[in-house]
């Protein structure tokens, strides 16, 4: 996956790669900006290189993504700002990514900005099953699809019966 | 975008897997660009959404496969050369995702047809022997998931609905038949491939597929068509007249500005 040899045994590049770190944190996702890219487990990897450079592995949710050219950007932006200017960012296919990788903090946080979070264990089989959707509103689990695909294509859109508020629904894959 | 990373033990043809790569990929893109054309044109808004998304996931796997397939022909071209500089001739795409949008039973039957054989194919990619295919197949299959459910979904309330959506989508169904003897197709290059463990059997597909097509069809009240001559062009490259005119509107602005970048 990393061409270069990692470098992180001094204390500059220990100090460089926490900072790096620290600044890939604060970036979001465009189309949630309630997530971060970690909370989503796009962000796969943060690694030091030869001359410095600091080298971020990322992976799309969906093969035609159109916010990782966005990420892309916002991951060189957010490392600029804290003086690190030689950065590459690659992205990669395999593993490939699966709404289980989303962290319990991302779930909750998904919840609270009004998105229902994927149902867990993202097979293909359990695709064809009818997951139990609670209303990120009431938390009811009387709810129905309105369409399978929604605002993006991670989303469906669903409505609760017992509140009637329509809500996306982060699509498990 | 992707490393080339063929296991190094095989003996590939590059000239062969170069090829492989483009038909995997103009068959995305050029399914995915028909189903853009709905783009504010579909019956409903939720179905205007809904094939923008799957023309989306293709698109996004076009660009995976043809960039890989830039890398493997070695000559320096990326996706966007690939996709905007070739023509119609050096398309190695599916001649059944070229044709026309047609109504809305046309494009659901065919998206059905396609992805009933897309998702099995796509489950058999995983475990190629070439790695960058595997990864795109393994990503692609969760999609394709998706597609066929939904696309089902339509074919069996398109055909069990009322007489004019049942005699449309009967009818869709009948002239798309003789395209899918081409998603089966093999030739020396592909069986070479197969044999090397880098592309997987076709054959071995056919009788998902046929359980698929054969329920929902079932479900939908409509008739499967016989089986005879078969349509054939991809492997060659020679195309129905309607490829042309759709490259002429997707190349218009690189063509015009060779390198435009957004």
């Amino acid at each position: 996956m990393v061409a270069e040899p990692k470098i992180e045994n001094d204390n500059a590049s220990v100090e460089l790669l926490e900072r790096a770190r620290s600044a890939l944190g604060t970036v979001c996702d465009p189309e949630i900006p309630v997530l971060t890219i970690e909370d989503l487990g796009v962000l796969r990897d943060v690694s030091i290189t030869e001359n410095e450079c600091v080298h971020v592995v990322i992976t799309p949710t969906y093969s035609g993504c159109p916010a990782m050219n966005t990420i892309s950007m916002d991951i060189e932006t957010a490392l600029n700002k804290v003086g690190i200017d030689k950065v590459k960012v690659e992205l990669v296919l395999s593993p490939a990514w699966t709404t289980d990788w989303m962290s319990e903090e991302g779930r909750q946080k998904l919840l609270e900005y009004g998105i229902a979070p994927p149902a867990k264990g993202g097979t293909t089989a359990s695709l064809f099953g009818k997951p139990e959707i609670a209303c990120p509103q009431c938390g009811s689990k009387n709810t129905e699809k309105l369409a399978e695909f929604g605002s993006t294509a991670c989303k469906a859109l669903y409505r609760c019966k017992a509140c009637l508020e329509p809500f996306d629904y982060f699509k498990c894959l | 975008m992707l490393a080339a990373n063929v296991d190094e033990t095989l003996e590939i043809d590059r000239e062969a897997l170069f090829q492989l790569a483009l038909r995997l990929g103009d068959t995305s893109l050029i399914l995915g660009h028909r189903l853009s054309e709905w783009a504010g044109h579909a019956p409903i808004l939720d179905e205007d959404i809904a094939l923008s998304n799957l023309g989306l996931d293709l698109i996004g796997q076009a660009r995976s496969f043809l960039t890989y397939a830039g890398e493997v022909e070695g000559r320096g071209r990326d996706e966007d050369q690939l996709a905007y500089m070739r023509n119609a001739p050096e398309y190695r795409n599916l001649l059944m995702v070229e044709l026309p949008r047609g109504d809305f039973a046309f494009t659901m039957v065919r998206q059905f047809l396609f992805s009933a054989f897309q998702l099995p194919f796509y489950q058999q990619m995983m475990q190629s022997r070439d790695k960058t295919l595997a990864a795109i197949a393994a990503k692609a299959e969760k999609e394709m998931a998706y597609h066929l459910r939904h696309s089902s979904q339509w074919v069996v309330r398109l055909g069990d609905g009322t007489k004019e959506s049942h005699e449309r989508t009967q009818n869709a169904l009948n002239s798309l038949w003789t395209y899918t003897g081409e998603m089966f197709e093999t030739d020396a290059s592909l069986k070479a491939l197969i044999e090397a463990g880098i592309y997987c059997d076709p054959a071995s597909i056919r009788e998902t597929w046929n359980k698929s097509v054969d329920d929902v069809l079932q479900q939908a009240t409509l008739t499967r068509p016989e089986t005879g001559w078969m349509q054939s062009g991809a492997l060659t490259g020679r195309h129905s007249e309607h490829l042309s005119h759709l490259l002429a509107e997707m190349q218009s602005v690189q063509r015009a500005y060779p390198g435009l970048k957004w």
